[in-house]
């Protein structure tokens, strides 16, 4: 379906909603990749996860400022829009239901195709664009999810993920058992890495490493227990929770490029902010001569520009969401998404 | 000493083909990972080492092909044993007939039966991990993340791992291939046990928080 404003060899301007979880996010892009927008807004739950009602609550609410907030970073009006995209799944449904409502009913306004998105591969492949990878064995790691993944003919393939809970669900839980709050932006996630570099003494957890796939929840349960017996500092228990953590990531991604022989690694994903995790990567993708690239904070976390970015290469290819199809897909999988594009463009150069 | 050749570089462990007292031996080193915290880096190590050849022991106790084991050396994580001649399944199941194809995979499938009736969960089912031997037989290698166990969790993770490998390595005979490796299973597991494992593996499969809803059982 061509566009509705001339050829397909103009630039175009795609936007993104993104609101799967506790972010709701619009970003803009052009075809030739260049981000013009990329404003997010995160719901702060007074106490505990993420409540997924709550959440949508706020996106409702910020919907609208957010939408405008973008337009005017991007300096375009809304008639300049070619393409609406939005995260169709995997995610919490009234959130995901928020952000799906606010794209369909910007896409008719506006006259334009809208575009679903698969939100762990708008992951992969903003990361891929903001690092310039170009094939890498992605580890995506956040509150969500743990997978690792690698392109093989036609669709991003899961080598490996968690079987139970994510790693950085993980992380949270038991940062908020230590009883540990955010601090002035920071996360919890991220206090648990200071408080980590202070540690010394290596306390032995359970390390659970099955395959190429990973458990967490008996790590979660012996970490939890250990804190309430008391008897070790948090110091030296947050030290030593990261270690088991990072080194079964890192233990599965090594065995994924081993396995596919990839010239890239990305990292990607909250966690990915974490400079443990990113050493150890590092070490990891050095050892099997491939380039470590890690993808910085405003695209490794939720945001709009992925989507976006995601749309236009989805658009490239002939495929848009007619509104009837647009229902949201809370437990899409990675590996079901046909992404011909990604051959497409590797065949352009 | 030079006349060691690097065959595999794995993630967990590095194979060599050496010469061992006039043999001619693969040395399965786990090298000290860099990146992990020397501790913990060692008690992985050490662990894995001590109890690979155990398995591999009981492997062959219940009837499923397996490396000979020469020597243990927990201290430097080495473990020499016999060079197994052939091919990887992963090499070759793609370019078999149909036939043989759901030959070799019905054959795998007995194996992995075997395994599992006597208790053995073998961790790291994928095809780089089968040798196809020019006789014809299967011999299976690497017990590194084994473990023992009789649990239908247990049994499940494993194929359903094979599964995984199966359609990241072999998407395009995947499906035919698991079923094939599921009829070798039924033979040896029996019907019950082995609709007791299907039912596990998809309920493991809809505990992964992004499975397909199209797998979830429609109520309609």
């Amino acid at each position: 379906m061509p566009s509705k404003r001339g050829t397909s060899t103009r630039t175009l301007r795609c936007l993104g909603i993104e609101s799967t979880a506790d972010d709701f996010g619009v970003g803009i892009l052009s075809s030739d990749g260049e981000v013009l927008a990329n404003v997010v807004s995160t719901y702060l739950p007074e106490r505990g996860g993420i409540h997924p009602r709550e959440a949508a609550r706020h996106h409702a609410e910020v919907a609208g400022r957010v939408l405008v907030e973008a337009l005017k970073q991007a300096r375009v009006n809304p008639d300049e829009i070619d393409i609406v995209a939005f995260s169709q799944g995997p995610g919490m449904g009234p959130c995901l239901r928020t952000g799906a409502t606010v794209a369909r009913a910007l896409a008719a306004y506006l006259n334009v195709p809208l575009v679903g998105v698969n939100h762990l591969v708008a992951h992969i492949e903003i990361g891929k664009l903001v690092t310039n990878a170009e094939d890498p064995v992605t580890l995506f790691v956040s509150g969500g999810s743990t997978i690792i993944s690698a392109f093989e003919a036609g669709r991003y393939r899961i080598f490996g993920e968690t079987l139970d809970i994510a790693a950085g669900n993980c992380i949270d839980v038991f940062a908020r058992e230590a009883g540990l709050r955010p601090e002035e932006g920071l996360p919890v996630a991220a206090i648990v890495e200071r408080l980590a570099s202070q540690g010394r003494k290596f306390i032995s957890l359970p390390y659970v490493v099955k395959g190429m796939n990973l458990s967490f929840s008996g790590l979660l349960t012996a970490a939890t227990q250990l804190l309430r017996e008391g008897g070790h500092s948090l110091e030296d228990l947050c030290f030593s929770f990261q270690e088991v953590v990072f080194s079964m990531l890192a233990e599965v991604t090594e065995r994924a490029l081993a396995h596919t022989e990839k010239p890239e690694v990305l990292l990607t994903g909250g966690v990915a902010a974490n400079r443990r995790l990113q050493e150890m990567i590092r070490m990891i993708a050095e050892e099997h001569d491939a380039r470590f690239c890690v993808v910085s904070k405003e695209y490794a976390l939720d945001n709009g520009a992925m989507i976006a970015w995601t749309g236009i290469l989805a658009y490239r290819c002939g495929l848009t969401t007619p509104i009837e199809e647009s229902h949201v897909r809370l437990r899409w999988r990675l590996d079901e998404v046909y992404a011909p594009w990604v051959e497409e463009l590797k065949r352009i150069g | 000493m030079d006349d060691r050749l690097l065959i595999k570089k794995g993630a967990e462990a590095s194979l060599y083909l050496e010469e061992w007292h006039g043999r001619r031996v693969v040395a399965k080193r786990r090298l000290p990972k860099p990146y992990r915290l020397p501790q913990l880096d060692r008690a992985i190590r050490g662990q894995r080492t001590k109890h690979e050849p155990l398995v591999i022991h009981r492997a062959k106790e219940v009837g499923v092909p397996t490396p000979i084991v020469f020597m243990v050396d927990p201290s430097e994580a080495t473990i020499i044993m016999e060079f197994v001649e052939g091919k990887t399944v992963k090499q070759v199941l793609d370019g078999l007939s149909k036939e043989d194809r759901a030959h070799l995979c019905v054959q795998i499938g007995e194996l992995i039966g075997r395994l599992h009736k006597g208790g053995i969960i073998h961790g790291d089912l994928t095809t780089s991990n089968m040798i196809l031997t020019p006789s014809g037989k299967v011999v299976l290698v690497d017990f590194g993340l084994s473990e023992q166990s009789e649990e239908v969790e247990s049994r499940g993770v494993d194929l359903h791992l094979m599964k995984r490998a199966l359609l990241s390595t072999h998407y395009k005979y995947a499906e035919e291939c698991f079923e094939a490796i599921i009829r070798g299973y039924r033979k040896v597991m029996g019907t019950e046990a082995t609709d007791e494992v299907l039912k596990k593996i998809r309920e493991i499969e809809m505990r992964g928080r992004y499975v397909s809803e199209r797998r979830l059982p429609s109520k309609t």
